[in-house]
């Protein structure tokens, strides 16, 4: 069976006058309808980079794109136009943190939803304005009818992110591409935004895709997680194989040095160090610097992604 | 090896609270009536008492709105209160038997969230860490000299770092930098505004490790305001809840974590992702998002997202009581409060 989505060597490289950033160096993953896969990984590491390059979101002037994006089998990379336009939205949507930059101030909720839903579907106004409603209930909104009419900035940050999700969803997307939609919430209110992406994910079979900085989240939300570093895939696994046993030694620090219950009293270990400069294209491990585990074989060349078993692969000579 | 030693200022004894607040008020205005006049009015922080006692780290929570960093605010005077007093080691502030706003400063110092918002980019660290020192009258020779051991301290190489400006630094090197600045007129009381917020993990686990080092060494005690509940965990002493512009509950780290006695902690507890995917939340804790501080709900604040709310609860609003381990401000532990819960 064809995956929903399966991206193969993604490279992204920003180019402008003065400098060359390589943000993401040969990224390879499925997503299966019905499946959510989460992308775990600190500033810097590609994550959101990854994430955008599905919708060819970024500036066409200055990104090079290399690899290959396919959606149902169709090559998004090399879309354009009218196609592309019909990707975006139709096929595949997205919701970001800050649901109230993503919304235009100065039309409502409604206007928002419905304009959206006939661009892509072309119903009548009336139609698409039953189907916003409809899409306000499913999002759990109370009170959906009045709600259409109001304007972002009446709406608290909880309810704007489920109206979000709402636009998100108003074309029947097979794939929804999260991009930290709980960062900016309160805590009571990311608990309730994050069991209603996981029961939407359910209720319509959809491809998800989670990146997050907070492992907590990828815990809640993912069926498989992968873990980013310095814009390449370090570890995949299945959630409860990369929480019970990780094998990177990133994706160890990462989990050792994130405070949780009963850590008090106990020092943490940290990583030392910063991510590198992704000036360059790296020619050895990009973590073997802040690495307790490193090696000579680790400088000599960047390691593979390499199978641990069928479901968890690790891009580490001295793990693997 | 190192010019920093902080001289013992402790007047009180370890028995008198280095920070003692009673009844802090503050309520912003909103312009927008007839004439530019106030229609509106953000209840940010209400009658609020609370004491820091020397040595200890006193952890913040709530969510947004709950008048967290309005309470740091205030402490520290950026802010003036409506009402209220602050009194720092038996001194009474900007009263005329006290001390001054300014002594208050030298004090009590602030490290906020916007590690780069907070330096002024067109100092050096070295000149960034020097200024205060030097405001307060230290030679300039020996305030940079003092800002090269803060550095040196905060884990920042001097001889690499000293002539370097903020943008040339990551976030966790700024946070350090912020971190030195606040140290730099030997402080005895540093607040801790979201500080390791907007660190990435492995980075904000550097930065806790070294707040740890330098309260033991520098004898420092902290108020550390946070929305993430683990870190505080991890770092507090007693920790205090606060729900708009009220404390809700407030005790031994252990007490608030172990046993919560408000629904609103309670909330907040469960509220935290699981670090277990056999054992993810099933149900959110509660539903909705805190009501905006402006008009808050009569009575008890929370009563509109609480599963107990009774009639009592819009009528009267509860006092901080004494419960077991900690204080709670909630009828259902009030003995005689008319809540169906709480015993007669």
């Amino acid at each position: 069976m064809t995956p929903l989505l399966s991206v193969k060597d993604l490279q992204v490289t920003f180019v402008t006058p003065d400098r060359t950033i390589h943000a993401v160096n040969g990224v390879s993953f499925d997503v299966k309808r019905g499946e959510t896969l989460g992308i775990l990984g600190e500033s810097g590491s590609g994550k959101s980079v990854t994430l955008r390059s599905i919708l060819k979101l970024h500036p066409a002037h200055r990104t090079r794109w290399s690899g290959s994006i396919a959606l149902e089998g169709d090559e998004v990379l090399t879309m354009e136009g009218r196609a592309l336009a019909n990707l975006r939205g139709r096929r595949v949507s997205m919701i970001f943190q800050e649901p109230a930059t993503a919304f235009d101030p100065v039309f409502t909720i409604g206007q928002q939803i419905t304009e959206s839903v006939r661009r892509h579907t072309g119903k009548s106004e009336a139609e698409a304005m039953k189907r916003a409603k409809d899409l306000l209930e499913m999002v759990r909104i109370p009170s959906p009818a009045q709600r259409l009419a109001a304007y972002p900035h009446e709406m608290s940050g909880g309810m704007r992110q489920r109206a979000m999700i709402a636009l998100a969803l108003s074309c029947d997307p097979s794939l929804l591409l999260a991009d930290e939609p709980t960062t900016a919430l309160d805590a009571t209110v990311q608990i309730q935004v994050l069991l209603l992406i996981r029961e939407l994910q359910r209720e319509l079979d959809l491809g998800v895709i989670f990146v997050t900085h907070d492992i907590g989240v990828a815990v809640e939300v993912s069926d498989r997680v992968g873990v980013m570093y310095a814009g390449k895939l370090v570890e995949l696994a299945g959630v409860e194989q990369m929480a019970d046993a990780p094998r990177h030694p990133y994706s160890r620090g990462l989990l050792a040095s994130t405070v949780h219950d009963g850590m008090r009293g106990q020092r943490l270990e940290a990583i030392p160090g910063a991510p590198p400069d992704l000036g360059e294209v790296p020619a050895a491990c990009s973590f073997a610097p802040r690495c307790k585990s490193v090696e000579p074989r680790c400088l000599a060349a960047p390691p593979p992604l390499k199978p641990v078993d069928d479901s968890h692969f690790v891009r580490c000579v001295v793990a693997a | 090896m190192d010019t920093f030693v902080r001289l013992p200022v402790d007047r009180g004894g370890p028995a008198q609270p280095l920070l003692l607040a009673s009844g802090l008020r503050k309520h912003f205005p909103i312009p927008g009536g007839l004439l530019g006049r106030a229609t509106k009015v953000v209840h940010a922080v209400d009658d609020l008492t609370l004491s820091v006692a020397k040595g200890e780290t006193l952890g913040v929570v709530g969510e947004s709105g709950c008048g967290k960093s309005t309470v740091a605010r205030l402490l520290v005077r950026l802010i003036r209160p409506d009402r209220g007093s602050v009194v720092l080691d038996g001194d009474p502030v900007d009263e005329p038997h006290g001390i001054t706003v300014n002594e208050l400063r030298r004090q009590v110092q602030m490290v906020f969230q916007d590690s780069y918002a907070s330096l002024n980019p067109r100092l050096t660290i070295v000149e960034t860490i020097a200024f205060a020192p030097k405001a307060h009258g230290l030679p300039a020779a020996e305030a940079k000299a003092r800002a090269r051991d803060l550095l040196a301290k905060v884990g920042l190489e001097p001889a690499t770092f000293a002539e370097r400006y903020p943008h040339e630094l990551s976030g966790g090197q700024r946070q350090r930098v912020n971190i030195a600045r606040a140290l730099a007129l030997r402080p005895r009381l540093v607040i801790l505004d979201e500080a390791v917020s907007a660190l990435d993990k492995s980075v904000e686990a550097q930065v806790l490790n070294m707040l740890i080092d330098l309260k033991d060494e520098l004898a420092l005690t902290y108020v550390f305001i946070s929305h993430d509940l683990n870190v505080v965990q991890y770092l507090s002493d007693r920790v205090m809840v606060m729900y708009l512009g009220k404390i809700v509950e407030i005790g031994r780290v252990d007490a608030i974590y172990g046993d919560p006695q408000h629904p609103y902690t309670r909330a907040l507890l469960s509220a935290r992702p699981s670090m277990d995917p056999r054992r993810r939340t099933r149900e959110a804790p509660i539903q909705g998002d805190p009501p905006n501080p402006i008009d808050p709900p009569s009575g008890c604040r929370f009563r509109t997202r609480c599963p107990f709310a009774e009639e009592v609860c819009a009528r009267v609003e509860p006092p901080l009581a004494d419960v077991g381990r900690q204080a709670v401000a909630c009828h259902m532990r009030a003995r005689g409060s008319g809540h169906s819960r709480a015993s007669r």
